[in-house]
């Protein structure tokens, strides 16, 4: 019903479109210089002026239906039904619109229910009804007052130009409401936390077992939120995987950037990067299908014991998913050294690995740093990999060839199980991603600017 | 200078002499550390090209098999006194009648000598549980069919897929095996009857999710990812063109302007799992739309490619020389007017590379859409935006987790399916560079 309203606005707004332009060139009388605009924007104005007050009812009414005819019907319910307080409530208007819905009830759905939810689908018509004529008779009223307006010293350019200036200035924000959104989503729900869990333990804790006891006297359930394993699990695994995806990555950019030639160039940087778009579920795959295994086994011939879902085998795996990240960034900013840098070296009788190591390489310094510390932000925040190949379990251990959990980790368990929502288990998933957002965030600023500052150095 | 001849520089044959001796002397070594750095650098990218084939040839090697599935061959009896015992090919009882009496009476046909019960049970297991759908739709096609014999090829169990396809040593223990000894006689005998064959595994393509892998397919899950990158781009496109233009074109140069420079920087660079934690709180709990459907999938990908596709736009925005500009406003265009009819068409080829590199990255994603539930099971395939449904990379998490054999090499194609996609979309992305790249 909804959409057809809005489809009826959008082709009432096309006609407008033309009559407006129409009547823009009638209203000129053949002399089309005469007007202030083209007169397509005559036909714009009028369009807009039809349909976008009637969408922007449309929205408003829609956001606001719900919750007044849920009110509606839940005060209209016997007084019998009031007296079961409110989570019986909720339940209960839930049983109502998958009634209307025509959905599975999880009851037999009495008298009264039937009757609350007839009285909804019958709220909701009346309430459909009267949007499409208040929205319509805005659209035909604002179409008419319009058109009947039109002339031509009217800046109809102008006001078209204004609003769709205005609409760029909507899109653009929306960056900044997601930044607002995700801080206000986080924050809200670990304040949540905070107050049944003390920020303290959470963040100096050294025990991780979210398990909360539904009855008293459960065992094993001991609710434990303190978080300082998984902040060691993630360290853990990010500094295998900085420590493979760092050399590798930087050697190979400064191969590519200072030896190689512009074929082997063009050949091996393409291919290189086919590994930053392979996606990380495909990594998680190799991780926990081929790299575990082949790890627990060579531990195995060492003598070693190795868990079957090492720290190791994530890191190294994640360390080959960061290793385009690292190069690529890195090929940028050695790139970006002046070439009289170079020359000057040169000229000293410096070799060519001289120069990179000497001259090159602390020169670039603050551009590597900035990427290293993207890349670090990248393997904190990698969930997929460690997902698959990483273990559940929190231990408090610096052994790589042990199982850890990470932040991430808990994060997916932690809300793709079955549980209410407002229970400390949940809620602690938001007070780590508040803590993951926050260390990526700062992270990433320090990055960003470091880099900023190197460019402008040498531009 | 009062005493020269303690000084030996002073001779000048004598000092190049020792000069060139100490450079020389450490030439070697230098020479040799110019070659070990070479040889890190060459090590180091044949690491990584390294990683690059062993994933590729483990995905594919894993995952070829997948696209072959064994069929065994029946000879059944469309009974109709068990299928239509009353004659009116009434297509409400013969989609109810019991197809999988046929497919055991026809197994029982073929060895007759198995009488216990325990072996019967192994020898029906050696047909998948959806061989009694294949005959089903047979008859409802074709009514004809009834009390005839045909020779039907129905789906084998996974395992014994598995075993056809060499992936179950019929050496080891039979403790150890899931195709017991009695199962590996009867499969020589079908075998040698060529009544056993591999085929082409359409059910991979058409089917749905399912616990048994001979049955499961990936369609739904294709299904949700498209959906889920429709909404995506349709959304995120014109949002991310329009926040580009205004960014690069109107904003003037202010706090605010700035701010929200930084902010999507940084907004790029947030780790893709907290904007599944803003869609849960946000587009679930508050707005209240249905979980797992496609569009809370598609808002919360569309939230997280803008950073991508603004910067893309921008750098598209910023390439197109300044004089494009000048000549419209110079001949009296608005601005609005120069952006829209001038620039912006010579910076598209610059925006649409950049978006289909977003919505590349949005086919892959996974970890947010596991927070907003689109980790479920899902059999049939979705119709619309608001069904629940699943997306291919969440789909190859969810077998990758399944315990039978038969999944691991099923997840593998599966990948191998999403890999090809991915390919397509990022060769698109340089051929369109390519074509429409200008230089100015």
């Amino acid at each position: 019903m909804p959409s057809v309203l809005v489809l009826t606005l959008l082709i009432l707004s096309s006609l407008a479109y033309y009559l407006g332009r129409r009547r823009a060139f009638s209203v000129a009388q053949g002399a089309i210089r005469k007007l202030h605009s083209l007169p397509v924007y005559y036909g714009l104005y009028t369009a807009i002026w039809c349909g976008l007050p009637a969408l922007l009812i449309v929205a408003t009414w829609l956001a606001f239906e719900n919750a007044l005819i849920t009110q509606l019907v839940v005060a209209g319910l016997p007084d019998e039904l009031h007296s079961v307080g409110t989570d019986h409530l909720n339940l209960l208007v839930n049983d109502i619109k998958n009634l209307v819905s025509g959905n599975i009830v999880s009851r037999q759905a009495d008298a009264n229910v039937q009757a609350a939810a007839a009285r909804y689908q019958n709220l909701v018509n009346i309430s459909h009804a009267a949007m499409a004529v208040v929205t319509l008779s805005f659209a035909i009223a604002g179409a008419t007052l319009t058109l009947t307006r039109i002339k031509p010293e009217q800046r109809a350019r102008n006001v078209v130009e204004a609003i769709f200036t205005g609409l760029l200035i909507v899109c653009s924000s929306i960056a900044i409401l997601t930044t607002i959104g995700i801080v206000l989503s986080v924050l809200f729900e670990a304040l949540i936390f905070f107050r049944s869990v003390p920020v303290s333990d959470f963040l100096f804790g050294l025990e991780w077992s979210p398990q909360t006891a539904i009855r008293s006297d459960q065992v094993g359930s001991s609710g434990a939120f303190g978080a300082v394993p998984l902040f060691a699990g993630t360290l853990l695994i990010s500094f295998i995987a900085m420590s493979v995806a760092v050399p590798i990555g930087l050697m190979s950019a400064i191969y590519l950037a200072e030896y190689a030639g512009p074929r082997v160039r063009a050949s091996t940087k393409p291919l290189l990067e086919i590994l930053a778009g392979i996606p990380t579920v495909v990594y998680g795959f190799f991780a926990a299908l081929i790299v575990a295994p082949f790890v627990r086994d060579s531990g195995g011939l060492l003598g070693l014991d190795v868990a079957s879902e090492s720290a190791l085998a994530a890191g190294l795996v994640m360390g080959i998913m960061i290793i385009p990240f690292v190069s690529s960034l890195s090929d940028d900013v050695i790139n970006a050294v002046p070439q009289a840098l170079r020359d000057g070296a040169y000229s000293l009788g410096a070799t060519r690995s001289e120069t990179i190591r000497k001259v090159i390489f602390p020169a670039a310094l603050p551009g590597i740093v900035g990427a290293v510390l993207l890349a670090i932000s990248r393997a904190i925040g990698e969930t997929m990999i460690v997902v698959m190949a990483a273990g559940l379990a929190a231990n408090l251990t610096a052994n790589p060839l042990e199982a850890v959990t990470t932040v991430t980790v808990q994060i997916v368990t932690l809300l793709t199980g079955d549980q209410e929502f407002d229970s400390p288990k949940t809620l602690a998933a938001f007070a780590l991603g508040l803590m993951l957002f926050a260390v990526t965030l700062v992270l990433n600023i320090i990055a960003l600017t470091v880099v900023r500052k190197y460019r402008e150095q040498y531009e | 200078m009062n005493n020269p001849s303690e000084i030996p520089a002073q001779d000048p044959a004598a000092s190049r002499q020792r000069t060139i001796d100490i450079v020389n002397a450490g030439m070697g070594k230098r020479y040799a550390a110019e070659r070990r750095f070479r040889w890190y650098g060459r090590l180091a990218i044949g690491l990584g090209l390294l990683f690059l084939t062993l994933l590729f040839t483990s995905i594919v090697s894993n995952g070829y098999s997948a696209f072959m599935q064994t069929f065994v061959r029946l000879d059944v009896t469309f009974d109709a006194g068990l299928l239509d015992p009353e004659g009116n090919r009434n297509a409400q009882q013969l989609a109810t009648a019991d197809y999988g009496g046929l497919i055991k009476k026809s197994l029982r046909e073929t060895f007759p000598e198995v009488s216990k019960r325990r072996d019967k049970r192994a020898l029906y297991a050696l047909v998948s549980s959806g061989a009694d759908f294949a005959l089903r739709d047979l008859v409802l096609s074709d009514p004809g069919l009834i009390g005839t014999r045909q020779s039907v090829w129905v789906p084998a169990d996974d395992d014994v897929d598995m075993f056809m396809k060499g992936h179950i040593d019929r050496e080891a223990l039979q403790t150890d095996r899931r195709i017991k000894d009695n199962q590996l006689a009867w499969l020589d005998r079908l075998q040698a009857d060529g009544r056993i064959e591999k085929r082409f595994n359409t059910t991979f393509f058409t089917a749905g999710d399912s616990r048994e892998p001979e049955l499961a397919g990936i369609r739904s899950a294709l299904t949700g990812s498209l959906l889920t990158l429709l909404v995506t781009l349709v959304l995120s496109f014109p949002i991310g063109v329009a926040a580009a233009v205004y960014l690069e074109e109107f904003a003037p140069q202010n706090r605010l302007t700035d701010i929200i420079e930084v902010n999507i920087n940084n907004l790029a660079a947030v780790p893709s799992i907290v904007f599944g934690l803003l869609g849960l709180a946000v587009f679930i709990n508050l707005f209240g739309i249905p979980r797992s459907a496609p569009l809370v999938g598609g808002l919360v990908l569309t939230l997280m490619t803008l950073p991508t596709i603004i910067i893309a736009s921008r750098a598209a925005l910023k390439s197109v020389p300044p004089s494009i500009r000048e000549a419209a406003l110079g001949i009296g265009a608005s601005p609005m007017q120069t952006i829209l009819y001038h620039v912006l068409p010579l910076a598209m080829p610059g925006m649409l590379t950049g978006t289909i590199i977003g919505m590349a990255q949005a086919l892959g994603e996974s970890a947010p859409l596991l927070m907003i539930g689109m980790v479920a099971f899902i059999v049939d395939v979705p119709t619309g935006v608001f069904d629940p449904s699943t997306v291919l990379p969440v789909q190859i998490y969810l077998w990758a987790d399944s315990p039978e054999r038969a999944f691991v090499e099923r997840t593998s194609a599966a990948i191998m399916v999403l890999l090809t996609f991915l390919i397509v979309m990022n060769s698109l992305a340089v051929i369109l560079r390519k074509r429409f790249e200008r230089r100015w």
